[in-house]
Order: structure tokens, then sequence, then C-alpha cells
């Protein structure tokens, strides 16, 4: 989360939002971002809605087997459509945000809408 | 002091610093990941900086307990050095289960939903609690990245 602080002028340059979504209530990701300085949107999804919906369910992973997200990003277009995704398979191993500017710039400009 | 055997006489035995700073870098080795190369993605993606402080912790209690035994007159430290190397064991048995199995435990990433899909659009709160969609996030943007993550629950 850090580096995609950090290289969020980058992203906006090549306009692309960035948002951050987990089980967590706001009260919780308030603080993180407080304490953390993220200035991009943290999203609070309790009952794990979205979350099903992509298909980035870990079930009972969470504190008192709460089901949680497991670590994902997609990229989703102007048109709405899952244009890039990153699924680790491993928890310590995750995105870097040169490895996701490289895959913006390697993409072919206004596709969707 | 003990009965020095060799010298035949009352000696104070030398303090074995090498098992208790073992036993320290073992745990500076473990708790440093989440302190300071969790931050780094050199240092975080694979422990590597973790396991050479770990290699070093057991060349110091390997080294440290080699003397406690074979020079048992000059050092102190076989029982001290044996509990703390049980203990560094355990502290570094737990590591490599979380860093190396725990971790790689993750649900199949077949299970998300695929590139070239339609987004399935949703309306959650933000930390203001104010509701925030993802067609609403789209408006006058070339794209959205969408990050999950496990949260702090």
């Amino acid at each position: 989360m850090r580096g995609f602080e950090e290289n969020l002028p980058e992203f906006e340059k090549r306009g692309v939002a960035v948002v951050a979504i987990s089980v967590d209530p706001p009260e919780d990701s308030r603080k993180l971002c407080q304490s953390r300085g993220y200035t991009f949107p943290f999203l609070s999804d309790p009952q794990a809605a979205a979350i099903r919906a992509y298909g980035v369910l870990h079930p009972h992973a969470g504190e008192d087997g709460h089901d949680i997200a497991r670590p994902a990003e997609f990229l989703v277009d102007a048109g709405g459509i899952i244009r890039w995704e990153n699924l680790t398979e491993n928890l310590l191993a995750r995105l870097r945000p040169e490895t996701f500017l490289r895959v913006l710039d390697g993409m072919p400009a206004g596709t969707g809408d | 002091m003990s009965y020095n055997s060799l010298t035949g006489g009352l000696v104070k035995r030398k303090w074995n610093w090498r098992v208790w700073t073992g036993f320290l870098v073992t745990l500076v080795g473990a708790y440093s990941y989440l302190w300071v190369f969790d931050r780094f993605p050199i240092t975080r993606d694979f422990p590597w900086a973790n396991l050479v402080l770990f290699a070093f912790a057991c060349y110091l209690l390997g080294t440290g307990l080699y003397r406690a035994y074979a020079r048992p007159s000059e050092y102190r430290g076989r029982i001290s050095g044996a509990i703390l190397g049980v203990l560094a064991l355990a502290i570094l048995g737990l590591f490599y289960y979380g860093a190396f199995y725990e971790a790689r435990h993750l649900p199949p990433g077949e299970n998300a939903i695929r590139v070239g899909r339609q987004a399935p659009d949703f309306t959650l709160a933000d930390t203001g609690g104010q509701m925030v969609s993802l067609s609403g996030l789209r408006q006058g943007k070339r794209g959205v990245l969408l990050i999950f993550y496990r949260g702090y629950w």
C-alpha cells in the first residue's frame, strides 16, 4: 500500500484511480489511513459481497474464523471490463507499483469505451 | 564459582555470551520481518535478510553450545544454552512455517473472475462512511485498480 501511495501521481498521470477493499469496518480503515498517510479510497466490504463477486474470498482466514479477502489486484477499464489481474500465490510477494506501471504502459491506450 | 578439575582450584567460569546473543539474534531475525523488512519489496517478497540473521544466530548458538560442553570448566551455558537453543529452534520453526507454508496457503487464483469479463459493480462505504461505487470511480478515468487486501481485522 505504501508503494502505491508513493506512486499515486504516476497513476493519476495515466488516468488510473486506485482503491483498496477489505472486510475492515470504515473506522479501522480510517485509523490505518491516518497512521500510514494513505490518501486513496479505502472501501469497507464487511459482508465480503464484492470480495465474493470477484472470486477472491479466503474463507475463515480472519480473526475468529471470519471470511476475508485474499490479496488480489484487478484493473477495470473505462468500459467496466477487467483488463488485467494479479493473484499472488504467496502472501509475502505482493504486487509492486513499478510492475503495475509497466503493465499500464504496455497496454494500448483508449481501451474500453 | 565451580571446581575446576584441570587447575584443581576454584575459578569463575566465563559467561557464555554466544548462546545469549545467538538467542537474541534469533528473536531479532523473527520480528524484524514485521518491523523492518516487510516495508521494502526487496526484503519482503523473499525473507532472505531474516534467513541471514538466522544463520548468524545458529552460528553463535552452535559455537556457544559447543564450548559449553567441550570446555565446561571454562564456560558456563550448558543448561541455559540448551534451553535457549531449543527455544531458538522453536522460533525458527514457527518463522519457517509462517513464511514458507502458511503464507503460500491461499485459495487458488483460478477462483477469481477472469480477464475480459465485466467487472461486478459494487457500492461500499469509504472511511468517511460515504457510499462509493465502482461505476462512480470509473467516471472520467481510463481505469480503476482494485486492490483487495486481507485487512487488519
